[in-house]
């Protein structure tokens, strides 16, 4: 298995996506080599082998930042080098060569354009059937259909031609290989992403990390919350324009952005430029108790996003008892049908749809209740349990 | 002698259209949608028209000239009347080519098709008042049976009913409330007089109303001579009450299913045995002795599993919305403001707190495909941007809240 990133060195989704789904899967008897681009200790994962993938002279390989930063490379000779993306992704097919020459299995699983390199070449060397599993296409990340980095997209549509079977996060995610790629319907299975509540952090008796906001709840606000990365993809300028018309409704509600990426200053200033400074809070990025408490205090989570290959972030929240508002053009809204939704640029109706809930506990608490089941009745089991049986199908295609 | 009481009802809400929040206090157009919106009612009028009202009047009005005993009952809500005045004058009237024959007995209900009679006694005896006269107006009858919303029903209810004078009032033939007994014969409610109890026989009702297109169900496919055969079979049974939406011929069941051949069929086959009959609701308690009483202290209706009122009343959405409307009843009727009290009465309808429903959201069953709505959650959005609206218009005329 190909990977980029596991918790607690994720940036997102990605990575927890992956260790979900590797836990479930080996529950079903799969014998997991997952191969990451970085050392780290993942000593308290017992359900698959992790290696790092670095070359000869490399000592270790620090993540140096959150998504999709450089890495730093520590030589053996005690030297640093800091390596970018496209460097990385180049190593990482170096590296993943060597492992591949050294391991033995049946499949090649890779998740996402990052890895898409390696599992070409691993293919190539072995033989083996290919998996590509992709999290987002390049479309997706960039917010323009057909738009993204050219050489992302040549590598992803080239994985995606040569791979065995193509695994999406969600239909959302399977139409984008369509357009994008031209990639037969036939060839692309769709495996719905889960949160398992065993991921969740559990609750604690201290008072709320954000003190202010739950001190403003009970002064009778309303907190909606999201959690993310700022980025093109995930449309926040829309709901602060949103948020700005919620104000003139409900003037007793705040925002808490929790999240951090190339687009933070920007959006700062624009709540300033909107006027509503005031009740919007940046939290930047967070782990732990901060993370949690984030979702924990909010009345509704709301993912605006241009296009959301799946979004976890949204079975978090309605974990952690906050139900959402999604964008119709997300993976997860696939999955949860009780919650509220809004086409991504429809910024009137999102105000709307927020004005309706802080302005109603009874619609917040329906919403809840009733996402709350749908969410328990998925499992990261049933998701396992087409994938392996992918695996199933195309180890007996092999010839002996 | 055995007779069945067909028995019809025709209804279609005011919908509220995606009302927004800044929609208040700017606009009270609550019920008026882009024609292309599935919240658009002048548009489902016209698609069950076509659908369901014409096709089926005019088989029924050949019926009645074919077979000069037949008859059958209907029931008509104020609001689907006045979308048939407005939008399609000419189906109004083949509803009215009907009742000129003077074998289809008008039902009396609330106008506004609400729940009123469980939160406000004084609003529900205006509803049933305008509804009556409606009927007058139209088609030249006073109702003498009465149905509430949704067939809903209980002691309470029958004693009113008992006391306004109707001589018979339907309900839901459920089994907790019949126990041993059956449904097929004339019952009398408990602590009342005079009136009558019809029981809906709920069983041979939805194998014509909702089990009529199924292919998997052991009855399909279902012909006019073999219900026939069933009811001429069915022992100790005087009456078969066959209760259900109008909506069921051409709507609900399509005309491919071939639901207008057995409504064709049903009477030549049912007098191919001689003593057997057709009776409006009316007629059946001049006909059949009541053999006992029936005791219903809780509400039931014929709806759902549980028969009960809880697709309208069951989550806290529904709970608040609807005390919310009903709290504003004095300050509403104190201003003597006839498009507002008009608009408060329309939010009455009980379909609007049906689309509110959570109970089978997920299972994609009967509520999501009777609702206008993406799901629950937008239509008690829509509803309570209207509410706001609605309580604006009273604070500025100056009424305190």
């Amino acid at each position: 298995m190909l990977g980029w990133e596991l918790p607690p060195h994720n940036s997102g989704g990605l990575g927890v996506a992956c260790y979900q789904l590797c836990k479930a899967l080996s529950k079903k008897g799969a014998d997991i080599e997952f191969v990451l681009p970085y050392t780290a200790d993942h000593s308290d994962i017992s359900f698959m082998r992790i290696n790092a993938a670095h070359p000869q002279d490399v000592e270790q390989v620090l993540k140096a930042g959150i998504a999709y930063d450089s890495f730093k490379y520590v030589k053996t000779t005690g030297e640093v080098q800091y390596v970018d993306l496209f460097g990385q992704v180049a190593i990482y097919e170096k590296a993943v060569e060597r492992v591949v020459r050294l391991a033995s299995f049946d499949m090649i699983h890779a998740h996402d354009w990052l890895t898409c390199r390696a599992a070409v070449k691993a293919k190539m060397l072995t033989g083996k059937p290919l998996i590509v599993h992709l999290h987002s296409v390049e479309a997706d990340r960039a917010g323009a259909e057909h738009g993204g980095n050219p050489f992302v997209r040549e590598v992803e549509e080239l994985a995606l031609q040569i791979a065995d079977r193509i695994v999406a996060v969600s239909q959302h995610t399977k139409n984008a290989i369509i357009r994008e790629y031209h990639i037969p319907a036939d060839k692309i299975e769709v495996v719905h992403n889960h949160f398992d509540p065993s991921g969740l952090i559990p609750q604690d008796a201290d008072v709320n990390a954000y003190a202010y906001l739950d001190k403003m709840k009970s002064q009778g606000y309303r907190v909606v919350a999201n959690v993310g990365r700022l980025t093109i993809q995930k449309g926040l300028p829309n709901l602060l324009r949103a948020f700005q018309k919620v104000l003139v409704f409900a003037p007793k509600t705040l925002l808490l952005i929790v999240g951090s990426g190339e687009q933070r200053n920007e959006l700062i200033g624009m709540t300033a430029d909107l006027g509503i400074a005031e009740n919007v809070v940046f939290a930047d990025f967070q782990r732990g108790k901060r993370y949690r408490d984030a979702y924990a205090v909010a009345d509704l989570f709301v993912m605006p996003s241009v296009s959301e290959p799946f979004g976890l972030t949204a079975l978090e929240s309605i974990g952690y008892g906050t139900p959402a508002l999604l964008s119709k053009q997300s993976g997860v809204s696939e999955v949860i049908k009780n919650a509220l939704k809004v086409d991504y640029w429809d910024i009137d109706e999102m105000a709307n749809k927020i004005v309706a809930l802080v302005q109603s506990d009874e619609l917040r608490d329906e919403l809840h209740t009733h996402s709350y089941k749908e969410y328990l009745n998925h499992s990261w089991d049933e998701s396992a349990d087409k994938v392996f049986a992918i695996y199933q199908k195309h180890q007996t295609e092999v010839p002996a | 002698m055995k007779a069945i009481s067909l028995y019809l009802h025709v209804h279609q809400p005011f919908r509220i259209r995606q009302y927004t929040v800044f929609d208040i206090a700017q606009r009270h157009d609550y019920f008026d949608a882009e024609y292309e919106d599935r919240t658009n009612n002048e548009r489902i009028m016209h698609k069950v028209a076509e659908k369901s009202y014409l096709p089926t009047n005019r088989r029924l009005l050949q019926l009645l000239k074919d077979h000069p005993e037949f008859c059958l009952s209907m029931s008509i809500t104020g609001t689907v009347i006045e979308q048939l005045e407005r939008w399609a004058p000419h189906v109004l009237q083949s509803f009215v080519d009907l009742t000129d024959t003077g074998r289809v007995e008008i039902v009396g209900e609330t106008y506004h098709h609400s729940l009123a009679f469980f939160y406000s006694r004084k609003e529900f005896e205006m509803q049933v008042e305008m509804h009556k006269q409606k009927v007058q107006q139209v088609f030249g009858q006073t109702p003498v049976v009465f149905r509430n919303t949704e067939l809903s029903y209980n002691n309470d209810l029958a004693y009113w009913a008992d006391k306004a004078g109707y001589k018979g009032i339907l309900a839901e033939g459920w089994d907790k409330i019949l126990g041993w007994r059956s449904p097929n014969y004339m019952y009398q409610p408990a602590y009342t007089d005079n009136i009558r109890l019809l029981m809906k026989n709920y069983r041979l009702s939805d194998d014509i109303a909702f089990r009529f297109g199924d292919r998997d169900w052991s009855g399909w496919p279902l012909t006019a001579d073999k219900f026939s055969d069933w009811l001429n079979n069915t022992q100790d049974a005087q009456l078969f009450n066959l209760f259900m939406d109008y909506e069921t011929f051409g709507e609900h069941q399509w005309e491919a299913s071939g639901i207008f051949d057995f409504l064709e069929h049903l009477p030549s086959e049912w007098y191919k045995n001689r003593s057997n009959r057709f009776v409006t609701v009316g007629q059946s308690i001049d006909v059949f002795e009541p053999v006992d009483h029936i005791d219903v202290p809780e509400t039931i209706t014929w709806a759902d599993t549980e028969r009960d009122l809880s697709a309208w009343l069951g989550n806290s959405m529904q709970a608040s919305a609807i005390t919310g409307l009903y709290e504003l009843e004095d300050a509403i009727l104190d201003t003597h403001d006839l498009a507002l009290i008009e608009d408060w009465r329309k939010l009455q309808t009980s379909d609007h707190f049906y689309y509110m429903c959570t109970k089978w959201f997920n299972d994609g069953d009967i509520h999501a495909y009777f609702s206008p709505y993406e799901n629950p959650y937008d239509a008690f959005i829509a509803f309570m941007n209207a509410y706001r609206d609605v309580r604006y218009r009273l604070i500025e005329k100056g009424v305190q809240l």
